[in-house]
């Protein structure tokens, strides 16, 4: 074990500040990331749903858009 | 309206990114390439004299000296075939230490001193804990010795 | 099974309908063995790795640093690899890939960045200085951002694909430019630690504790790349029968709101 004590652990030789800064940041973005892209799949499907009603009524009137494709 | 305009945002973001890329990338290999210059360059005639410009190298064993305003320090920076005195005022890095790397920013005056506005630390790759690192010191100790 | 056969049956993971389900099967497996690895990586970094002699502790950036700065060249170059891929063979998927791969990208670029800055400002005595590795990092981080942008901002999506490839190679040049910077100038940046050429000059259990590291951020990126990749699928593909199945099946599992 490197450390004498959890504070001597958490003030990094003095250092605290650039170590904690570098590793806070990381794992901020991190969590950010996989939240935007767990959060677009739902998105995307809430998104296709909307837009397939809205062609399907558009083109002729049906709600059923597989008529749509190509 | 609002789509086009957002589109016409982003392009003109991506372009703008781009250019300011190149910009970039031009002046990097203009005069950022060589980030120092060696003493030996500078000896040479090889650095922008009379112009900023940095030098690097070994801060030179036993050339730190500390003014009596505890802020003005002279010390040189060599690599092991010229060395150039420098003086500088103001805060050093933690890792400035004889015999060890540093770059340091400004100008050759006349007097032949260095003039530096701005000191840099460099190390090395080595990562070692401080039993090793004082097991090598030891080491290269006992080689020099072996070899007077 | 001729050869033709065996080279189908492995084109059929490029096909949109047969990736999709199976990236959504694999990408929690990644993301667990990423977080695994992870919680290895650091315990080796900040409990097992001693202090380094020279540097004291703040040297414990390394563990986040070097995998941030190895990652955000790697998937630059994967990124090229699937732009060629797809010019050269013209398979959707591939474009896809290479633009799911680029904000994973983007963020370990600037990672990388950021904890050089706070690394460098206790050791070197400066957050930023203007010298070759750093410059074509930062080039990196543009390239990556300017690679964003134009796919987002081309509506027409076979046109964002062909534009983006170009950037995507084009740039995949810096990669062996911000690798090579620190032996071909003067820079401030150190050389590398770990290289193919030469022993690594690292203590083993810091050399652990990064290697480790260096693999959770391998796991994290195919994690988070399956998972982007999947409804960058879906819009791509949303006129195909197999699309439309699966939204029949979402949008009565919604309660039949369609």
């Amino acid at each position: 074990m490197q450390w004498e004590s959890w504070s001597a652990f958490w003030e990094m030789g003095g250092a605290a500040g650039f170590v904690w800064g570098s590793y806070g940041v990381t794992f901020l973005l991190v969590a950010l990331e996989l939240v935007l892209v767990l959060r677009r799949r739902k998105e995307a499907v809430r998104k296709l749903l909307r837009w397939r009603r809205a062609i399907g009524k558009d083109r002729n009137g049906r709600t059923d858009a597989r008529m749509e494709s190509q | 309206m609002k789509p086009r305009s957002k589109r016409l945002m982003l392009v003109g973001g991506g372009v703008a990114l781009l250019v300011a890329a190149i910009a970039l990338v031009l002046s990097a290999f203009q005069q950022n390439l060589v980030f120092f210059h060696t003493p030996t360059e500078v000896a040479e005639g090889k650095a922008p004299l009379g112009k900023t410009f940095r030098v690097g190298g070994m801060v030179e064993d036993g050339s730190i000296r500390r003014a009596g305003d505890g802020l003005t320090v002279s010390f040189a920076i060599t690599d092991t075939a010229k060395v150039i005195p420098v003086s500088y005022k103001g805060t050093l890095p933690d890792l400035f230490k004889e015999g060890k790397g540093a770059v340091v920013q400004g100008r050759l005056e006349a007097d032949g001193v260095f003039h530096a506005t701005e000191v840099l630390a460099k190390h090395d790759e080595n990562y070692m804990p401080p039993e090793a690192a004082h097991a090598v010191e030891q080491a290269s100790k006992a080689a020099e010795t072996l070899s007077q | 099974m001729t050869p033709s056969d065996r080279g189908r049956s492995l084109f059929r993971f490029a096909a949109p309908q047969v990736f999709y389900p199976l990236a959504g099967r694999l990408a929690p497996w990644f993301a667990a063995l990423a977080a695994v690895l992870t919680l290895a990586g650091l315990w080796l970094g900040f409990f097992v790795a001693p202090t380094d002699a020279t540097q004291g502790e703040v040297y414990r950036v390394i563990f986040i640093h070097v995998p941030a700065a190895w990652m955000s060249m790697f998937i630059y170059l994967i990124m090229a690899f699937w732009a060629a891929v797809g010019l050269v063979m013209n398979t959707r998927l591939s474009f896809i890939m290479s633009q799911a791969l680029a904000p994973t990208g983007a963020m370990f670029c600037f990672v990388a960045l950021w904890t050089g800055a706070l690394w460098g400002k206790p050791t070197w005595g400066a957050y930023w200085v203007w010298d070759a590795r750093l410059t074509s990092q930062l080039l990196l981080l543009f390239l990556y951002l300017g690679f964003i942008a134009l796919t987002r901002a081309i509506e027409d999506p076979r046109r964002a694909d062909r534009a983006g490839a170009i950037i995507a190679l084009v740039g995949a040049v810096n990669v062996p430019i911000i690798y090579f910077s620190v032996q071909w100038w003067n820079t401030l940046h150190q050389g590398a630690s770990v290289s193919l050429t030469k022993a690594p000059s690292m203590a083993t259990t810091m050399l652990a504790g990064m290697l480790v590291m260096a693999l959770a951020a391998w796991a994290y990126t195919i994690a988070v790349v399956l998972w982007r990749v999947r409804p960058m699928i879906l819009e791509r593909e949303r006129h195909t029968e197999w699309v439309g199945a699966l939204l029949d099946q979402e949008s009565t599992e919604r309660g039949g709101r369609a």
